[in-house]
């Protein structure tokens, strides 16, 4: 996975609400209003990024962890939820 | 009191845009009031482009450009296009009658999100003699039109006595048409479809049928097409969560720009519905009467107001409790725990023991039928 680059579904778009102050998926009729770290992950989801580098520029903006676990786990659940693909 | 309950209740998510009830169908079950035809003086464009810009500000994200059918408004087009440049998600529910493969492609450089198209059945007969005009070969058409066009497929179904047998069918011409979504909505039981009650609400026994043909569909097309289904709430012991609660996310704007919080509320009585010519949206969805009277909980009376599942269901649903109790801020009669309950099932009861003897005719979603029966007291059956 970490060499891929992965891509949003055309079925979704994502964006951020001001008045939800958060990033949200919209799809048909549909919305799920997404945690702070999802957001930021799926901001970077572009179809031009691979997750290697995703996972370094998150590591930039917020230094002192790995988040490479996590980012993993999250874009697994993305793809099970047809959100992303690979 | 209006600011403390709006912010439990939070701001509109979901705004549906009835921009006509002029329709080219005469579907028997149509969810639009049975006063259709009081409704010529609509909302202008630039009435509708304040409307989508002010419901935006507040936080709307889901658009529903509806009616009626939408397709009919010249300004479609320009509606989306505006809607495409606040950020709204924008679905186009329609009957495809009135759209041909030009008017879809424009959809998309509007900047359209999604489009649902309903079809009445799985066969021409049935679906042209339901919709009241031949429309079969068209809807297919327009399907694959949208497909064509690289939005998401969403077909849209409702389902009732006259329709149910054929599920399977229903559901392999949507398997054929490569749908991602598919709506089987049983009917709910307002306006036309309660004045045809007696011919579309389907048994019991062809309900029970009907789950387990969707279960299994389901889960053999699970990751291919999302099989939604609504179960009819009269064979149910819980109230549905109507609306997620009155004036808690959902806000209609019917054609005369009355704005509801939900687009059968028009039939309750003693309200009076602020009109958006008069009003911001915001003070329609904070301050008025009428999207205040039945917010939060306060409003109950027993056996909701003590019951633990009242942040659940929020009491079901306020037209169906006003049209068999004739009191709008009683229990839903579908609950068990209404005293109304027994009433209801002895209605369905009778219902399915006469209406295979009934002979007569459908009656469809025409403006002469609508002059004819909007004072009808068939609607109230309960309180005759």
């Amino acid at each position: 996975m970490i060499n891929q680059m992965p891509s949003l579904s055309s079925m979704y778009r994502f964006q951020w609400e001001e008045a939800q102050s958060s990033y949200v998926l919209l799809y048909p009729e549909g919305m799920v209003k997404l945690s702070r770290t999802a957001g930021e992950i799926l901001k970077r989801v572009t179809g031009k990024t691979t997750v290697k580098q995703l996972v370094s520029d998150l590591e930039t903006e917020f230094p002192g962890s790995d988040l490479e676990p996590d980012v993993l786990n999250f874009l697994t659940e993305a793809e099970k939820n047809g959100w992303i693909s690979f | 009191m209006a600011g403390s309950l709006s912010s439990i209740s939070g701001k509109p998510l979901w705004l549906l845009a009835e921009l006509t009830y002029k329709c080219p169908l005469q579907c028997p079950y149509c969810s639009n009031p049975l006063e259709i035809s009081k409704y010529s003086n609509e909302l202008t464009t630039g009435d509708w482009f304040r409307v989508l810009r002010e419901a935006r500000a507040l936080g709307a994200m889901q658009l529903g450009l509806s009616g009626g059918e939408p397709l009919v408004r010249k300004d479609l087009e320009e509606i989306i296009a505006e809607a495409h440049r606040l950020g709204y998600y924008s679905n186009l529910i329609t009957s495809g009658v009135g759209m041909d493969a030009d008017r879809v492609a424009k959809f998309k450089t509007s900047g359209l999100d999604h489009i649902q198209i309903s079809f009445q059945a799985s066969d021409k007969e049935l679906n042209d003699f339901l919709g009241g005009t031949s429309s079969f070969a068209h809807k297919l058409e327009m399907a694959r039109a949208v497909k064509d066009q690289g939005y998401p497929m969403v077909l849209n179904i409702v389902l009732h006595q006259k329709n149910i047998e054929q599920l399977e069918d229903i559901i392999k011409m949507c398997v054929e048409l490569k749908a991602d979504f598919v709506e089987l909505a049983s009917t709910q039981y307002y306006g036309w479809s309660r004045l045809n009650i007696d011919y579309l609400l389907p048994t019991r026994e062809q309900v029970t049928k009907a789950e387990s043909i969707a279960k299994r569909y389901q889960t053999e097309l699970e990751g291919k097409m999302k099989i939604l289904y609504v179960v009819p709430d009269y064979y149910e012991k819980r109230p549905k969560a109507c609306m997620n609660g009155w004036g808690s996310i959902f806000l209609t704007i019917a054609p005369d720009g009355r704005a509801l919080p939900c687009h059968a509320a028009a039939t309750l009585p003693d309200i009076e519905f602020p009109n958006v010519r008069d009003n911001s949206i915001e003070s329609i969805w904070d301050d008025s009467n009428a999207f205040n009277k039945f917010r939060g909980f306060e409003w109950m009376e027993e056996p909701c107001r003590s019951c633990p599942e009242k942040e659940k269901d929020f009491g079901g649903c306020r037209c169906q409790a006003y049209m068999m109790t004739g009191n709008a801020a009683a229990a839903d009669p579908v609950c068990d725990k209404s005293p109304h309950h027994a009433d209801l099932q002895a209605e369905v009861a009778l219902i399915e023991k006469t209406s295979a003897n009934k002979n007569e005719p459908l009656i469809f979603r025409t403006m002469k039928n609508s002059k004819k029966y909007q004072t009808d007291k068939k609607l109230n059956l309960s309180q005759n």
